[in-house]
């Protein structure tokens, strides 16, 4: 073994490597997730906790389970495929404890004009209108029902 | 939204990588390219430059340690970066820094210096007392074999490291020219040209940075600046720049020949927003005049004294320039929308984490950490200690 | 509307049911959903787009988005009719309260709903170092809030900007396809709240779906389409212009 005469400290050396090595090695072992690589190369168990965040918005479906009449009025007119929550916002609250939390009632003023105020960037078949000269201040209300919005005879009100 | 000029998308406007972003290939530059200026002596032989030898190696390492540094400040989460260790991504130019960076730290520079000083420190561990004794017998690895042989041993690993070190070097380096060529998206850092383009002007500020190191310290020790090393240093330097700025010529003139869809957006910008940074920082003062400094040193006779003038004040503009590039690069690189409708403003922070004063911070502390080193491993055995003359042979 | 007790006793049953419709599908109620069963993507139908903004708005409820930064938004393009090349782009906040009006200028305007398009080829996950990012079983892209460093490299690599750090928790977001909605069996909020049925949540892998007809007989494209990403956004009649 001439060649490794006066190479002790080189060995050395490597057997800090390789202790530095094993040891990386078995806190790896350790501090990998569990669930990493079960689908990919991301953790598993993310998918599920994503998967099991709350919702707010509760979906047209739950809405309708309770208040059928209101369906049926919307039934026919334009607004059939408008759904609930698109005015009324996230209503999953409610839908779980309708008692207790009521939706807040909404300002047709500001909530109309959202959708139909005239911009040239909408389709020209979209009913628009200026909302100023429309109706002299009046809130939208005063002449169309929401659910049912166009006009037969009085609104609401 | 104040500072946006034109349509960006709405996620684009604030910055995402910062001065700190800026910073790190600045550093890993400098790392790369001391590297490669200590390999012309060890494994080219040039003879000429052998007293820059060791602080270059000392001044890649000051660097390499400082490097993660700005990385870990602009993450989100630094306490989670072990990860890179534990699932690196394969498909991820960015997941192999860690190992890339360990590789170089640990299998090439600090293999290769304790090779190198492996004598000095067997002396010192039984010459000095106190913590310093303790310091350097940890260094020993607990071998005191300083024998002909085992030094000869040393002599041809350490060949057989820097050997291997060049295109270590080159890929520390390189993968972040890689990690921001290969970014489709970006059109202002997607060319396979990057990564060489990053390579050259690091081994261009390296290799200043070594010089002006030289220079200096041997002015503060009151000694003789070797001008045949530093001559040769600086030859070097002349011949790197020049290809450095082919390099970065050749990716402007095909930019502006070829002209596709992003070049109205960037040529705008490197008008306007990039103007100062670019044009009249990165490329005239920068990389013309040090060029011309350089080139007429070569073609004129000048005396000693007008030269090192001329290498301190070339040295001097090649780092401000090669910083300026990084800068140019990073910054501008989000500076424009995607959309190729507008552009943003960068509001560097003073006080905050990825700030100025820290970006200042960590590019004064690799030279702190310099000093540390080169008081524990003197690079020239004259300054240090009685102990090491006596053990000191012709280097 | 007074609620007395009667009135309990008749909505409260009711209620229990619209509830259960909510929470069907979680993986304790409902252990019917399979990754594999689905791949989701979305149809942007361009000429249905109003620019009223409940979508932006909707999706910040639903996922407690912060503001100044967007999951989804709307754009509003101005092509005038002789330069169709250089369009004037604007997106006030997202888009988020609407669109001022805009000036009687001529050309054509309309708006593009934008959002993360789940890309099959994503450059964002290829470019994750640590696995934060990837796309799941099922198409879509999702981040791992706990695993994420926070590097940016996938904001960087988007094509399409619709990544954005998150000022409290420092990771990464983005759109999720309200991946916790579409795996109870409900819709994503943006298509909940949309009004004129201009955003579909659409699933490729499911015959019945409404997409595949509509594919057939639809002028439709992807974003960017050269940048190669497979994106699982559709659009009908994508104007060139779009950026």
């Amino acid at each position: 073994m001439k060649v490794f005469q006066n190479a002790g400290h080189l060995f050395r050396l490597a057997a800090v490597f390789a202790v530095g090595g094993v040891a990386f090695i078995g806190v790896r072992a350790f501090l990998v997730p569990k669930s990493f690589g079960q689908y990919g190369h991301y953790r598993g168990n993310a998918i599920a906790e994503i998967a099991a965040r709350p919702v707010n918005f509760a979906g047209h479906q739950a809405c309708e389970d309770c208040h059928a009449d209101v369906l049926e009025k919307k039934m026919g007119g334009k607004h059939v495929h408008v759904n609930c929550e698109a005015c009324h916002g996230p209503q999953a609250k409610h839908a779980e404890d309708p008692g207790s939390v009521q939706p807040a009632k909404l300002d047709t003023a500001v909530l109309c004009v959202r959708c139909h105020e005239a911009n040239l960037a909408k389709p020209k078949t979209f009913p628009q209108v200026v909302s100023a000269d429309h109706a002299n201040g009046l809130a939208c209300d005063n002449c169309h029902q929401p659910h049912s919005p166009v006009i037969t005879d009085g609104g609401t009100k | 939204m104040s500072g946006v000029e034109g349509f960006m998308y709405p996620n684009e406007v604030e910055l995402q990588w910062s001065v700190l972003i800026v910073l790190y290939p600045f550093l890993t530059g400098l790392v790369a390219g001391a590297f490669i200026l200590a390999s012309l002596e060890r494994v080219f032989r040039v003879q000429e430059v052998k007293p820059t030898y060791r602080l270059a190696l000392l001044t890649a390492l000051a660097f390499l340690l400082v490097a993660p540094l700005p990385l870990q400040l602009h993450l989100g989460h630094p306490e989670r970066s072990y990860e890179m260790y534990l699932t690196p991504h394969r498909t991820s130019a960015m997941a192999m820094f860690g190992f890339v960076y360990l590789w170089y730290l640990m299998a090439v520079l600090v293999f290769e210096i304790w090779l190198d000083y492996r004598r000095d420190i067997v002396v010192l561990s039984q010459s000095t007392t106190g913590w310093r004794r303790l310091l350097y017998r940890v260094m020993t690895l607990g071998s005191n074999d300083i024998s002909p042989r085992a030094l000869a041993i040393d002599e041809r690993v350490g060949w057989i490291i820097t050997l291997v070190g060049i295109p270590s070097a080159f890929l520390l380096h390189g993968y972040v020219g890689f990690i921001f060529g290969s970014i489709k998206a970006n059109p202002w850092w997607s060319t396979p040209l990057m990564p060489v383009v990053f390579l050259f002007s690091a081994m261009v500020s390296g290799i200043a940075t070594v010089m002006l190191l030289y220079m200096l310290l041997t002015r503060l020790r009151k000694e003789t600046i070797d001008m045949r090393c530093v001559d040769t240093v600086a030859r070097y330097l002349f011949y790197t720049f020049i290809i450095d700025f082919s390099l970065e010529m050749l990716d402007l003139i095909h930019r502006i020949y070829e002209a596709d869809e992003s070049f109205r957006s960037l040529d705008f910008m490197v008008h306007t927003r990039l103007y100062m940074s670019h044009i009249v920082v990165q490329i005239v003062l920068g990389t013309l005049t040090p060029i011309a400094l350089l080139a007429l040193t070569q073609v004129l006779r000048f005396g000693e004294m007008a030269r090192k003038r001329i290498y301190a004040l070339a040295g001097c503009l090649t780092l401000i320039g090669i910083f300026a590039m990084r800068w140019n690069v990073v910054i501008g690189g989000q500076l424009f929308s995607k959309s190729f409708l507008g552009y943003t403003t960068y509001k560097m922070g003073l006080i905050t984490r990825e700030g100025l004063l820290v970006a200042i911070a960590l590019t004064i502390l690799p030279f702190v950490i310099l000093w540390v080193l080169v008081k524990l491993l003197p690079p020239w055995p004259e300054k240090s200690s009685d102990a090491l003359s006596g053990a000191a042979s012709a280097d | 509307m007074n609620i007395t007790r009667r009135h309990m006793l008749l909505l409260l049953p009711a209620a229990a049911l619209a509830w259960k419709h909510v929470l069907a599908g979680t993986p304790e109620a409902s252990p019917n959903y399979k990754m594999t069963e689905h791949w989701w993507g979305m149809l942007i139908d361009l000429p249905k787009c109003i620019g009223c903004g409940n979508c932006v708005r909707a999706c910040q409820a639903e996922n407690d988005v912060p503001d100044g930064y967007f999951r989804t938004w709307v754009e509003r393009y101005h092509v005038s009719d002789y330069d169709i090349e250089n369009p004037a782009v604007d997106s006030p906040d997202g888009g988020k309260e609407g669109f001022p009006p805009a000036k009687a200028e001529g050309g054509r305007n309309f708006f593009v709903p934008k959002l993360c398009n789940h890309c099959a080829d994503s450059p964002c996950t290829q470019v994750c170092p640590v696995g934060a990012t990837f796309i799941s079983p099922d198409g879509v892209v999702l981040m791992d809030k706990t695993y994420c460093l926070g590097c940016r490299y996938c904001v960087q690599a988007c094509p399409y900007g619709c990544r954005f750090i998150h000022p409290k928790t420092q990771t990464v977001e983005k759109c999720t396809l309200c991946y916790h909605r579409i795996t109870k069996g409900l819709i994503t909020a943006c298509c909940e709240a949309c009004p004129t049925g201009a955003r579909q949540l659409a699933d490729l892998k499911n015959p019945n779906d409404p997409i595949h007809e509509f594919l057939k007989t639809h002028n439709v494209q992807i974003l960017k389409p050269y940048m190669a990403t497979h994106a699982k956004v559709f659009y009908n009649s994508l104007d060139g212009a779009v950026r």
